[in-house]
């Protein structure tokens, strides 16, 4: 079965611990680090769970967002954006846009995990 | 027998000796060196001006006529001066506290500013005095006409119209060079006060050494003169009780109206403690000049051949006896009674024509012709100054040449007296009686002075010579009761007391009348109080204290004028309120009047302000109405409107500014939340992988051994990478805040890119890049921070490692010399960095690239900015060279440095 997850991120290493973190639970991780083409691949790869960076080369993840709530068939696609800026407005402006869940980095594994579990039990 | 050519050359360094004396004095003055020149001695001598050529020849011959009855010519003044405290304080006060320039400006000050009695006052005076300066120009020429009588052969001087007209010119002279010279602060003139206070001690020496000669070289001792004195008809002389009240009274009262009187006293005081002593040594003066005068008198009248003139037994005497340097000593004497009345009158009655005919006349005119009074005042006024004392001494002596030469001096000098004492009623009334009025001044003066002329002034001039001798017989029409010498059937007194009790009593009547019959104004109802009240309100002006002072009215006045009234009135108000006072007239401090000279500047310019300000302080000539005339001119109220534009044109300047200050911290805010967000993701970024990392190895779950390697590998990379970035951090925050100390020394540049090329390659990576150097080309000194310069040279060349993305990188490093420049260029071989990006990347975290292998937190460039400002070069990016390209700019080293580093580098060989 395995559910497919898309991250979007551009730091190796975060990549590689995201990774290591949700296959061992069982997802299926496949990674894109390009934001101009961020929500492109969203439409192709139409994952069950989107984990999107802010600051990604090129284009930001609220724009990546904005444009993909903006498709209906997107609306309710669960998207949880990290973000290496922890202030509050930042927050606020995810949740607006429609972020279903919103995570400061750094975050404990265990936090990463619970969040994405959560996450597609709603789907 | 002296020889004539003695007694000029003798007249002559006379006068060239009172000429330096007062130049000295008045240069003194302008250094600021007073000292003696405000002593109480200066003023008490300067007051014997008093004593002109009448008191010195006169005063012999009326005692030979009259007997003791010259005395009285002396005890007036006497009584005046020992009353000092009651009528001279308060006149010296009151000149000083009003500014007041001459009698006339008193009058005409006390009774509301009045421009008609100023003009009153002042033909009186120049009428009373005319014939006083016409006295002296006779006295001297009659002197000398002695002299030449007794040189015959020598008479090409002996004209005495000429002589007379030669001393009038040399006198308009003197009077215009020292009495003129400038209008500052106030109306002293020190060089003309100190050449009279010489000129009295010469005639008092004079005097004395006649009388000292007369009693012990003629007659045999104090005993004998005596003697001869009971056998005179002197001694059979009656006192007229009537007559001796009346010389007393108006030579009293003369002492104090006397325009040269009233100019020495009031105006040229320096002190009002000076009194103090005059008060004594002014009478204690009179009396020697008046010891040997009943001597003098009787031994010329015993000694002389009858008919000789009594008026010049004092030199006449001397001659008589071959005694030739003692006449010439009494010569001098009278010459300087004569010249020191006439210059000090000249001066007085000049500046009395010049402020009120000459200027009401002047600034009348322009207001008629409409035009703007900008130009200079003072100019005008010290040419009319001139003008003025010229026409004194042309009246005086036209008046010389058209009387004749009256033989008896003293008579002259009575209706002198009698006619300017007919100011006294107003003088007096107006410093001590608050209920007197223009109206009554102005009636009071005008009616005294008719009658005086009526009965005194022009009856002496002889029967038939103006009044037709009819007239004095029977009177008008034949009233006889309007006879001129028999007022009103009063017949049978003396000419001049009955003169004098009428003028004075139907002035007096006038004045009172007048007074009462009419209503003061506002300004006269606040000149009365000022001048009644002055010493309620104003201190004792000391000497040395030459500010004067003010009246806070005028001050107001005048900023009303020029700061529009609400500015002014606020002003005052704030002013007196601080000084613990109600209302709108604050004390003038001196305090007060330079905050308020610094607030007209804001309005006039400041040497405009300066000048209204000391012009109304030191109570210059101009008179106050003449500075607010100009004051209301259009000139200044275009200097006002273009003080209000500079004002909206500085405030505009401000906000803009402001706006921009604004503007500035505004960017700087967001910049600053921008930076905290920056380091707040180059933080987390490396912190997220080492937590993910460090958690999964806490698992404990078992790991691959590559896999175990692998984590903690990045792990470790990005603790490096983290102190990396507070490295750059914090030497980025040193150099932004001028905390780094430089340690500049000699260094080789070649030997400071070697050691940075070796740092940027670590040992396996070398063959990666080529680096292409001309290492002879870089053979320069340098004196450096080399450390610095070398952490430039590692970002570029790490840079280039980083993003050089050729498929085979190089690396040329390039250095030019040029002027006093030194260009080291880092050029490689990659695809450059965009035109778009080339002004950015020396912002902080203006990383273009998203590697993070590249390491960097995008603060490299930023550091190297600050460390080449700091070494006085700079760096800049290079376009068109094909790849990226760098140029750093450092100063050359200075000849002389390169000396000495050429010997350092030897000796360290």
């Amino acid at each position: 079965m395995g559910k497919r997850v898309l991250l979007i991120e551009d730091e190796p290493n975060i990549i590689e611990a995201i990774r290591f973190i949700l296959s061992r639970d069982g997802w299926v991780v496949e990674t894109h680090a390009d934001g101009a083409t961020a929500a492109q691949a969203v439409r192709d790869k139409a994952p069950d769970l989107v984990v999107l960076d802010v600051m990604l080369p090129n284009r930001s993840g609220y724009d990546i967002l904005t444009e993909l709530r903006a498709e209906p068939e997107l609306a309710a696609l669960p998207v949880l954006m990290l973000t290496a800026r922890g202030q509050k407005k930042d927050r606020e402006l995810a949740e607006r846009i429609g972020a279903s869940r919103f995570m400061t980095k750094p975050f404990s594994n265990a936090e990463m995990l619970a969040a994405v579990r959560e996450l597609l039990e709603n789907v | 027998m002296v020889a004539f050519n003695v007694l000029i050359l003798a007249l002559v360094l006379y006068v060239a000796l009172l000429f330096s004396v007062a130049f000295i004095a008045e240069r003194r003055a302008r250094a600021g060196r007073f000292g003696w020149l405000r002593s109480p001695w200066v003023y008490t001598l300067s007051l014997s001006i008093y004593c002109t050529a009448w008191t010195f020849y006169g005063a012999v011959g009326y005692a030979a006529r009259s007997g003791l009855e010259f005395v009285t010519i002396y005890l007036g003044p006497t009584l005046v001066m020992v009353g000092w405290w009651w009528v001279v304080r308060k006149l010296v006060r009151i000149g000083r506290s009003q500014r007041i320039t001459s009698i006339a400006d008193l009058i005409s000050s006390r009774y509301g500013k009045s421009t008609q009695l100023g003009v009153i006052v002042t033909l009186l005076a120049v009428i009373g005095t005319t014939p006083y300066i016409a006295l002296q120009l006779q006295s001297v020429s009659l002197s000398f006409s002695v002299f030449a009588r007794q040189a015959p052969g020598q008479l090409y001087l002996a004209d005495q119209n000429a002589t007379a007209l030669w001393v009038a010119v040399g006198l308009a002279v003197f009077t215009i060079l020292f009495g003129t010279r400038n209008l500052d602060a106030n109306e002293r003139h020190y060089g003309v006060v100190t050449a009279i206070a010489l000129e009295a001690v010469v005639k008092l020496v004079a005097l004395v050494a006649v009388g000292v000669f007369v009693v012990w070289g003629i007659a045999g001792g104090p005993a004998d003169i005596f003697a001869r004195i009971d056998q005179s008809d002197i001694a059979t002389w009656q006192m007229r009780p009537g007559r001796w009240a009346t010389m007393i009274f108006l030579s009293g009262a003369a002492f104090l109206t006397l325009p040269r009187m009233f100019q020495v006293l009031v105006v040229e005081n320096t002190g009002e403690e000076h009194l103090f002593t005059a008060s004594w040594a002014f009478p204690a003066y009179l009396m020697v000049m008046s010891l040997f005068v009943i001597p003098i008198a009787v031994v010329g009248l015993q000694m002389m051949p009858a008919g000789a003139n009594p008026d010049l037994f004092v030199l006449t005497l001397p001659l008589s006896l071959d005694r030739g340097v003692l006449a010439t000593l009494a010569f001098l004497g009278g010459f300087s009674s004569a010249t020191s009345m006439v210059v000090v009158a000249a001066i007085a009655l000049s500046t009395m024509v010049s402020n009120h005919i000459v200027m009401p006349i002047w600034l009348n005119m322009k207001r008629q012709g409409g035009a703007t009074m900008s130009g200079d005042v003072r100019h005008v006024v010290l040419t009319a100054r001139r003008a003025s004392i010229a026409g004194v001494l042309a009246l005086g002596y036209l008046y010389f040449r058209l009387s004749g030469g009256s033989e008896a001096l003293a008579a002259i000098g009575i209706v002198s007296f009698a006619g300017v004492s007919q100011a006294l009623p107003a003088l007096l009334g107006g410093i001590f009686w608050r209920g007197g009025t223009r109206v009554g001044a102005a009636a009071g003066l005008v009616t005294g002075f008719v009658v005086w002329a009526y009965t005194l002034f022009l009856p002496s001039f002889g029967a038939g010579a103006i009044l037709p001798a009819e007239l004095l017989q029977s009177g008008p029409w034949g009233l006889g009761w309007l006879r001129p010498q028999a007022l009103f059937g009063v017949s049978g007194l003396d000419p001049v007391v009955h003169a004098v009790f009428w003028s004075m009593v139907l002035n007096t009547l006038a004045y009172v009348a007048g007074s009462l019959i009419s209503f003061p104004q506002p300004v006269e109802r606040l000149q009365g109080a000022q001048f009644v009240n002055v010493f309620e309100h104003s201190a004792a002006l000391r000497s040395g204290a030459h500010s004067g002072v003010a009246t806070a009215e005028d001050l107001l006045v005048m900023a009303q004028r020029i700061m529009g009234a609400e500015q002014a009135q606020s002003l005052f108000q704030r002013a007196a309120a601080q000084q613990g006072k109600h209302g709108y007239l604050p004390d003038t401090t001196m305090e007060f009047v330079d905050s308020l000279e610094r607030e007209l500047a804001g309005s006039v310019g400041a040497a405009t302000a300066h000048a209204m300000l000391s012009q109304i302080a030191a109570g210059a000539s101009v008179s106050v109405e003449d500075l607010m005339a100009v004051a209301d001119e259009a000139a200044q109220i275009l200097e006002y409107s273009s003080q209000l534009e500079a004002k909206s044109e500085e405030l505009s300047r401000t906000a803009r500014q402001l706006r921009e200050a604004n503007e500035k911290l505004t960017a700087l805010s967001v910049q600053k939340d921008a930076f905290l967000s920056q380091i707040s993701h180059e933080l987390r970024t490396p912190m997220t992988s080492i937590r993910a990392f460090s958690e999964i190895l806490m698992e404990g779950r078992a790991l691959e051994p590559a896999q175990l390697q692998r984590y903690s590998g990045i792990i470790h990379e990005e603790t490096l990478r983290l102190t990396r970035l507070l490295d750059d951090l914090l030497d980025l925050s040193v150099l932004e805040n001028g905390q780094l100390t430089l340690q500049r020394q000699l260094a080789m540049l070649v030997d400071v890119l070697d050691r940075a090329v070796e740092t940027s390659f670590p040992a396996n990576e070398q063959q990666l890049m080529l680096v292409q150097r001309n290492r002879a080309r870089e053979a320069l000194p340098l004196f450096t921070d080399s450390d610095r310069l070398r952490q430039v040279f590692i970002n570029l060349i790490s840079n280039a490692r980083k993003y050089c993305d050729s498929d085979t990188p190089e690396l040329r490093i390039e250095v030019q010399r040029r002027g006093d420049d030194i260009f080291v260029d880092f050029i490689d071989n990659g695809s450059g960095i965009a035109t778009a990006s080339q002004t950015v990347i020396f912002e902080k975290f203006s990383r273009l690239s998203d590697q993070a292998a590249a390491g960097g937190a995008g603060l490299g460039l930023a550091i190297c900015h600050q460390i080449m400002d700091k070494l006085g070069g700079s760096i800049a990016y290079l376009p068109g060279q094909g790849g990226a390209a760098f140029r750093v700019r450092l100063p050359r080293l200075k000849q002389q440095a390169v000396n000495a580093a050429g010997m350092a580098v030897q000796q360290q060989k």
